[in-house]
């Protein structure tokens, strides 16, 4: 597949970079990946991977735009609220790059259509706002042997990690199960800054694109924070395994998915 | 004695354990906290009882739900 002349032109600070050059660029072009959650950490790793030239980009949320997202939802502005967060969302990358096939699926990831929905896709950001989808996302990847990056935000801090399988400790090795309901603060509670979503979920866009070129190092058993009030990043080194774990161990005792009991911020 | 908190050198005195370590520190829903000692993660039902050695590098892994 040869790139046209737009895309060379479009594409021309990717290509002049070593580490990406035209064979990269093309790497990217068919490379396919799934987006869970069209909000904080969602949008910047839609419209950062669409101006990227990823060929296929999937976008999973069931929510419509509510105004309350406007302060760091970026991938949709104040006419799209009321509409279907994914119908935004394709709106924005397609006008962002026509290069990109968006595929936006209105639903929330349950244990029914998980595996049906990562199936295609070579790596997953978990851009999701509760720990029982976080906690899904992670044992679905798992089982499929899917690369993907998990995030979480908060006021002034984030947090990131990617899962390569076979490589590195898994979300559950790390966290073990979902806290009960309520006992940790969500982002509706507790709030979040708006550019902490930008930061947090450009940084698993970059994630996606190292993993699709096969350069550099991945977050694979390192937790990286940041607390945007000191301005530190810190990187905490995982176990290389975590014996036991209950998904990605010898042994594992989940080998079905789970719905674990919904304890998200709504997205509002 | 030594030891470094999430990257930070701090002073404790001999027989901290991790209960101990994580009152002090005043870590955020502390029943829910994920510590490491020298990179490899100790059960929940060991933080009363562990005591922290000299030059033990700890983190504290918190629970992070938000994306929304």
């Amino acid at each position: 597949m040869g790139m046209t002349n737009d895309q060379l032109e479009r594409y021309s600070r990717h290509i002049i970079l070593k580490e990406v050059g035209g064979k990269g660029q093309k790497k990217l072009l068919q490379s396919s990946v799934l987006i869970i959650g069209a909000g904080g950490l969602g949008s910047p790793a839609a419209m950062y991977l669409a101006a990227a030239g990823i060929g296929t980009i999937g976008i999973v949320d069931a929510d419509e735009v509510d105004l309350s997202n406007l302060q760091r939802q970026i991938v949709h502005t104040t006419a799209d609220i009321g509409k279907a967060k994914v119908k935004s969302a394709k709106d924005t990358m397609e006008a962002i790059n026509p290069d990109v096939t968006v595929n936006a699926y209105r639903q929330f990831v349950t244990s029914e259509n998980i595996m049906d929905l990562i199936k295609d896709y070579d790596f997953i950001i978990d851009g999701t706002d509760n720990f029982p989808a976080k906690f899904l996302i992670n044992d679905a990847c798992v089982m499929a042997k899917k690369p993907f990056s998990h995030a979480g935000i908060i006021r002034f801090k984030g947090q990131l990690m990617t899962y390569v399988p076979g490589e590195g400790p898994c979300y559950r090795c790390v966290f073990k199960n979902p806290p009960p309901k309520d006992a940790v603060p969500t982002c509706k509670q507790a709030g979040v800054i708006g550019a902490m979503g930008g930061i947090i979920g450009s940084m698993q866009a970059m994630e996606a694109i190292k993993y699709i070129l096969g350069i550099g190092n991945l977050l694979v058993g390192k937790l990286l924070t940041y607390d945007a009030l000191t301005m530190e990043f810190h990187t905490v080194q995982l176990p290389k395994k975590v014996d036991g774990c209950a998904v990605c161990g010898d042994h594992p005792t989940i080998i079905k998915l789970i719905d674990y009991e919904q304890a998200e911020c709504s997205g509002k | 004695m030594k030891i470094n908190v999430a990257g930070t050198d701090k002073e404790y005195a001999a027989g901290t354990t991790i209960s101990q370590l994580i009152a002090a520190e005043d870590v955020e829903s502390p029943d829910y906290v994920t510590v490491s000692i020298n990179e490899d993660f100790v059960k929940s039902s060991e933080f009363s009882t562990r005591q922290l050695q000299e030059n033990d590098k700890v983190e504290f892994l918190y629970f992070m739900g938000g994306g929304c």
